[in-house]
């Protein structure tokens, strides 16, 4: 791949194209990469930096993570923060998939005492935790416990007995973000989301059963206060979102946007997939309470999903899941808005930050990181590939340099066409079990458009940010069991 | 009518072309496009039931993206796989107007072979455009 002749070297892992790339630019692109990562990048993740970087409102720089690829829009691995006073608001720069996020759950249980029973474990969550095309969830809903659902999230699931105030407490946001309106949601949204809520979806969505080896700790210290502490100590980690729900808020709001934009606010975009609307507009106010509301559904998604691991663990194990030690270390979104205070040239400033396949990274002290991990920074979930591995890591003061935003995966390096065709799922199946792997997939189609090979080197990826300063690795997982929506 | 699936564009999403002499069959291939996605024997989705669909939209290739969608809002909403039948396409008011069914069944696992979750139909390089017969281009977010 040749770079743009234009971009320049920064600092280590830091690179930047000056807003003369292409006309209406208002702010550079910054790039966090390693060479290597940045040699490998599509060329359309440039450009599509650059579109953003024509939004109106965009203050900084518009960001690369070291996991970018090309995305509708956006690129996924791209950050925006906009003045919300004139800036716009932009579905394309969360994402259709709103707030899908990680999960990770620790236990105090060790490889030796998982592996005999990994298979029942596996199977019993491939069916209590429903995949793949247009899966239902266990959680029956009536209309107006729906919308409770949307205005409260996670908080939801804890009154009706799906988890503690613990796991709230570990979420980003307590699990509930607030001003999430259901009457700006649609009807097909709902009666597209009302039956999904436990479900993992497809695509790259999966719960994976996984292994901390010894050599895998980067800070024991720090591991350790994240709850990181006995050799091969098995976690639980999980991909997904607002499922259904959250893809026809956006696709609502993308179509909204397109019929206003110009003709009520004289706003052109280079690419119809940053439609956006101001941010103080009716149209724009409205998007971020629906969007809230798909928010709040996909925390409360990702807490049904816990509660249904723990009953899978307790009738796996006879003991009461408390007793293995079960328990959420953090959840943390990747697609998703925020209005977050931040210090520009020494002064604090409100910004709403897109991140779409990007996860904040607050540094130690952010108040809203919970009080047992206020001072050691934000903890952020890196997803890889099922072949490979997944990391937990921590934001950093440095990271202001990003408006405290890091990676969100591994990143795919080959289109999902292609990868169907490269690899076969039923032997990808069989080459996983080999490797101590065991896989339950939705779909063989799907398994195989997940393959290790389509996905850069997440060694790599975390390797970049800690470079770049934005956030620090802490223990890298390695997957045992996986279940592929 | 055909359609294929591009191996190069948007890395994680999928991009489909389809191919038609008249725009009716270009949509009904673009639906099909994307109901194959989702079940890969598609011979297997029985015209069981219909939903008719009534759409308009100011330019072709936002007619094809609200239709598409309209497959994707069953397939969440009911839980059904469809194809498109009947589809008629007018100008109307400076726009266009669509009529159309999408016929199909409940999503059966044992019968299905099912594939991509499908969540949205993108506007990234949305293309309806007409040489000598027509073509559309679509971006799907899975």
């Amino acid at each position: 791949m040749t770079l743009p002749r234009q971009i320049v070297r920064v600092a280590e892992s830091v690179w930047e194209l000056p807003p003369v790339v292409r006309p209406g630019m208002r702010v550079p692109v910054r790039i966090f990469a390693t060479r290597a990562l940045l040699e490998a990048m599509d060329d359309a993740v440039f450009q599509q930096a650059a579109n953003v970087a024509t939004l109106p409102g965009i203050v900084g720089h518009s960001y690369v993570m070291p996991d970018a690829h090309w995305g509708y829009g956006f690129p996924i691995g791209g950050v925006a923060a906009m003045d919300p006073r004139h800036g716009v608001i932009s579905p394309g720069g969360i994402g259709f998939d709103i707030n899908c996020g990680m999960r990770l759950v620790l236990t105090d249980l060790v490889r030796e005492e998982v592996e005999p029973v990994l298979e029942r474990l596996v199977d019993a969550l491939y069916e209590r935790v429903p995949a793949g095309v247009g899966c239902r969830g266990f959680v029956r809903t009536s209309p107006s416990e729906f919308a409770d659902v949307l205005a409260q999230g996670a908080r939801w699931c804890v009154r009706k007995g799906f988890g503690t105030d613990e796991d709230l407490r570990r979420t980003e946001e307590h699990g509930t973000l607030a001003g999430a309106d259901a009457s700006a949601v649609s009807q097909r949204a709902i009666e597209r989301g009302a039956n999904q809520l436990g479900t993992l979806g497809s695509g790259n969505h999966y719960l994976e059963i996984q292994v901390v080896r010894p050599e895998h700790v980067y800070d024991a210290a720090l591991a350790e206060k994240l709850g990181v502490s006995r050799p091969n100590q098995v976690a639980l980690m999980f991909h997904c979102g607002s499922r259904g729900f959250g893809h026809q808020v956006a696709s609502d709001y993308v179509d909204l946007f397109l019929g206003v934009m110009k003709k009520k606010y004289g706003l052109e975009v280079i690419d119809r997939e940053l439609a956006c609307a101001p941010f103080q507009s009716p149209e724009g106010q409205r998007y971020w309470a629906a969007m809230r509301c798909a928010a709040n559904m996909s925390f409360a998604n990702r807490q049904v999903i816990l509660h249904r691991i723990r009953e899978v663990f307790a009738d796996v194990f006879h003991r009461d899941p408390a007793d293995l030690g079960l328990r959420m270390a953090y959840d943390v979104a990747h697609n998703t808005a925020k209005l977050e205070m931040h210090r520009i040239g020494g002064t604090p400033r409100q910004l709403l930050v897109h991140r779409k396949g990007a996860t904040r990274a607050f540094g130690p002290g952010a108040s809203e990181l919970p009080p047992e991990y206020r001072d050691l920074g934000q903890p952020v979930i890196i997803g890889g590939s099922m072949e490979t591995g997944s990391y937990l890591m921590v934001g950093v003061p440095s990271g202001e340099s990003s408006f405290f935003s890091t990676a969100h995966g591994s990143g795919r390096t080959m289109s999902r066409t292609k990868a169907k065709k490269a690899f076969r799922g039923r032997e990808l199946q069989h080459r996983l079990h080999a490797q101590g792997i065991y896989v339950r997939a939705a779909s063989y189609a799907g398994l195989a458009e997940e393959a290790g090979p389509a996905y850069k080197d997440v060694d790599e990826v975390v390797a970049a940010t800690a470079q770049a300063g934005l956030s620090r690795p802490v223990a890298r997982f390695t997957p045992i069991g996986n279940v592929k929506g | 009518m055909r359609y294929e699936y591009l191996d190069e564009g948007v890395t994680a999403d999928v991009t489909l072309r389809a191919e038609a002499g008249d725009l009716e069959a270009l949509f009904t291939a673009a639906a099909d496009a994307t109901a194959n996605l989702m079940v890969e024997n598609l011979d297997e989705v029985k015209p069981a039931t219909a939903r008719s669909v009534e759409l308009e939209a100011d330019a072709l290739d936002l007619l094809l993206f609200r239709f598409l969608g309209e497959m994707i809002f069953y397939k969440d909403a009911e839980s059904l796989l469809t194809r498109a039948a009947r589809v008629k396409i007018e100008a109307k008011n400076g726009g266009y107007r669509l009529r159309a069914e999408l016929r199909g069944e409940p999503l059966d696992p044992s019968r299905h072979r099912l594939a991509a979750d499908v969540k949205a139909v993108t506007l990234h390089g949305l293309r309806v455009e007409h040489t000598a017969g027509w073509s559309a281009t679509v971006t799907l977010d899975v």
